[in-house]
C-alpha cells in the first residue's frame, strides 16, 4: 500500500528560510532511516508559495493569483511517498518522524486501481490511468 | 507525545494491529542484534517472539512504549537470561556452561540492549546467514522471508503455496543445519564476499520471481511477494550501497515491477509485454529503476548480470512502443550476458530480441540451434516462443503444434490458458 504523507507550512519555510541545521539533521537522519527500511519510495520539497500560483475556474473564466498565500495550515510545504504494508505499519513510521510544537502531519492512502472496485469498469480504468501516465509523462 | 493517544481505552484489535506493525519494522534488527549477542539464530528468533508476546500483553493496559524497538530489545534480553540462567543451574554439575556464562556475561551488560542500531552490519550479517550456501534454495528463501522480511510461517506457506506444517519444518531444520555447520554469525571476508553476496542476490530474485510469475497455482502473479522482495532490495542497498550489483538487481526488480499491473487481464489473465498497456506501467517505478541503473553503471563499468538484466528492461521502459524499442542495443546487451552466464534461458531472450531486431528467419535460426539444449527440452518457453516467430512466418500449422506443447508443459493455470487460445488462434 502507497501512502502520501503532506507536511504543512510554517512561517519559516514560507519566508523561504532553511531549517535550523539540528533539525535538519534530525530529518536526514529520519528519511536514512525510512530508506534503510525500504519504505521512502520518494520525497519532496517545496518552494514557498511566494513563487507559486493559484488558477481560480469560475464557468470559462480562468483567474490567475499569484502567491504568496496566507492561510499557512493549509499550505503543503513538502510531501513523502512511503510504501508500506498496511495503515498501521505507516502511521508506526510516521509516530517516529522528528517534529514537534503541536504540529499536525496528514497521512493518506494512495488510491490502487483495486480501490474503486466495480464501479470502475476495466474501459474506465484503463482510461484513467492512460490520462495519469501522460500527466506523469509530461511532468 | 504519542503515547497519551494510545491508552488502555484502545480496542484491543487496534493495538495488535500496531504490535503486528510494529513487529514488521523492528522484528529483522531485533532478531540481529540478539544473533550476535546469543550466537544462535533460532534462540535469538525465539527471544524476539517472546518480548513480542510480552509486548502483546502489556502494551494494551500499559500504553505503547515511546521507544518500541528498545523496549523489545531490553525485554527480549531480560528474557534471554532468565533463560540462560535456568539452563546453567541445570547443567551445573555438567561442564557444558563454559559458552553460557559468556553470554549471560554479554547479556548484563548494560550498553547491549540499547545499542540496537549501533551496530548496522547485524542485519547484513544476518541476511548472509540466512542466504548461506549450506541451507538448500528453499530454505533460503523461507528463512530469509521469515527472519528478514518478518512474515510468518503462513504467510510465507501461503505464498509458495505449501503447507504450515512443510514450511515450518523446514525453518525448523535450517536453523538447526546453521548451528551444527557453526555458520558464523559475520560479514564474509573479501576473498569469498563475490560468491556469497551473489547467493544473496539469488534469494531475493527467487522471490519475487515467484510473485512475478508463479511458477504454479491459479494466479498468474502474487504482488505481496513482489513487494516484499523488493523491501529486501532497497534494505539491502542501503546495506552495501557501493556494490553495483546490488544497485543492478534493485534496478531491475523496480522496472520489472513497474508493469506488474500491466501485465494482468481485466480477468486475471497473463498480458505479454507487447500487448501490455505502457500507459498503466507504474511510472514512480520506472523512474526509482531508471535512477538504480545508473548507480549501478556509475560504480562499475564491467556490468555484472543483474545490471545487463536492468538495461535491457530500461530499454523496454523507456520505449513508448513495442517499434520503437531499441532492439539491437537490446540484442548487444543479451549478447554480453549469455558471455557472462552461459545460460541457455538467456539464449533464448535472445533469440526473441533477434527476431524483433533482425527478423523472423534470423530469430528462428537461432531457437532451431537451441533444440538440442537439455536443459531446455521441457521448458514451455522455447515451444511458446517458437510459435512466435513462426506465426511472423506465417507457419501456423507449425506454430500451433508449438503452442499446445507449450501448454502441455506449463505449470501455471493462467498461462496455459493463454497458450490454448494462442494455438486455437492459428487455425483460422
Amino acid at each position: 500500500m502507497r501512502f502520501m504523507v503532506l507536511v504543512p507550512a510554517n512561517p519559516q519555510s514560507e519566508a523561504g528560510e532553511m531549517p535550523r541545521t539540528d533539525d535538519l539533521e534530525a530529518m536526514t537522519k529520519y528519511n536514512e532511516e525510512l530508506a534503510k527500511a525500504g519504505v521512502m519510495l520518494a520525497a519532496d520539497g517545496l518552494h514557498p508559495t511566494s513563487r507559486g500560483a493559484k488558477v481560480r475556474f469560475d464557468g470559462p473564466q480562468r483567474t490567475v493569483i499569484d502567491g504568496p498565500f496566507t492561510e499557512a495550515k493549509e499550505i503543503v510545504a513538502g510531501y513523502w511517498i512511503w510504501e508500506c504494508a498496511s495503515r498501521e505499519e505507516a502511521i508506526e513510521w510516521l509516530e517516529r518522524a522528528p517534529f514537534d510544537g503541536g504540529i499536525e502531519i496528514e497521512l493518506r492512502p494512495i488510491f490502487e486501481p483495486d480501490d474503486f472496485g466495480e464501479q470502475l469498469t476495466p474501459e474506465l480504468r484503463e482510461a484513467n490511468e492512460r490520462l495519469r501516465a501522460q500527466g506523469s509523462a509530461r511532468g | 507525545m504519542a503515547d497519551d493517544n494510545r491508552g488502555p481505552g484502545v480496542l484491543s484489535s487496534a493495538t495488535d494491529r500496531a504490535i503486528d506493525a510494529v513487529w514488521r519494522i523492528e522484528s529483522a534488527r531485533l532478531i540481529a542484534g540478539l544473533t550476535r549477542i546469543v550466537g544462535d539464530v533460532s534462540m535469538a528468533e525465539d527471544l524476539a517472539q517472546d518480548a513480542l508476546v510480552a509486548a502483546l500483553e502489556q502494551w494494551p493496559q500499559a500504553g505503547i512504549p515511546h521507544n518500541r524497538g528498545a523496549w523489545l530489545m531490553a525485554t527480549a534480553k531480560r528474557r534471554g537470561i532468565d533463560a540462560l540462567r535456568r539452563r546453567v543451574a541445570l547443567q551445573r554439575k555438567h561442564a557444558l556452561i563454559a559458552h553460557e556464562l559468556r553470554v549471560l556475561e554479554q547479556l548484563d551488560q548494560p550498553d547491549l540492549g540499547a545499542g540496537v542500531e549501533e551496530v548496522p552490519d547485524d542485519l547484513l550479517r544476518l541476511i548472509f546467514m540466512t542466504c548461506h550456501p549450506v541451507l538448500s534454495r528453499e530454505a533460503r528463501v523461507a528463512l530469509t522471508l521469515r527472519l528478514l522480511g518478518g512474515l510468518s510461517t503462513p504467510e510465507i506457506a501461503r505464498a509458495f503455496l505449501s503447507s504450515d506444517g512443510t514450511v515450518a519444518q523446514r525453518i525448523v531444520r535450517a536453523k538447526r543445519t546453521l548451528s551444527e555447520a557453526r555458520v558464523p554469525f559475520e560479514v564474509p571476508g573479501a576473498d569469498e564476499l563475490g560468491e556469497r553476496l551473489e547467493a544473496v542476490l539469488e534469494v531475493i530474485y527467487l522471490i519475487f520471481n515467484e510473485g512475478y510469475a508463479a511458477t504454479a497455482g491459479e494466479r498468474w502473479t502474487r504482488p505481496a511477494l513482489c513487494s516484499d522482495a523488493l523491501r529486501l532490495a532497497r534494505i539491502l542497498v542501503g546495506l552495501m550501497p557501493r556494490e553495483p550489483e546490488v544497485h543492478g538487481l534493485l534496478a531491475l526488480l523496480e522496472l520489472q515491477a513497474s508493469r506488474l499491473r500491466a501485465r494482468i487481464g481485466p480477468h486475471g489473465e497473463p498480458v505479454r509485454l507487447a500487448e501490455q498497456d505502457r500507459a498503466r506501467w507504474d511510472h514512480l517505478l520506472v523512474h526509482r529503476g531508471l535512477a538504480e541503473l545508473r548507480r549501478a553503471e556509475e560504480l562499475s563499468r564491467a556490468l555484472g548480470p543483474y545490471t545487463l538484466q536492468a538495461a535491457i528492461a530500461a530499454c523496454h521502459a523507456r520505449a513508448v512502443s513495442v517499434e520503437r524499442t531499441d532492439w539491437p542495443r537490446i540484442v548487444a546487451l543479451y549478447d554480453a550476458l549469455a558471455a557472462l552466464t552461459g545460460s541457455p534461458v538467456v539464449e533464448l531472450n535472445r533469440a526473441v530480441a533477434v527476431t524483433m531486431a533482425f527478423g523472423p528467419q534470423a530469430g528462428l535460426e537461432l531457437l532451431d540451434t537451441l533444440l538440442q539444449e537439455p536443459a531446455l527440452s521441457n521448458y514451455h518457453l522455447l515451444p511458446s516462443v517458437r510459435g512466435d516467430v513462426l506465426v511472423r512466418l506465417g507457419r501456423l500449422a507449425e506454430a500451433r503444434a508449438e503452442f499446445e506443447r507449450a501448454a502441455e508443459l506449463c505449470a501455471n493455470h493462467s498461462e496455459r490458458e493463454l497458450l490454448r487460445s494462442r494455438a486455437a488462434a492459428c487455425e483460422r
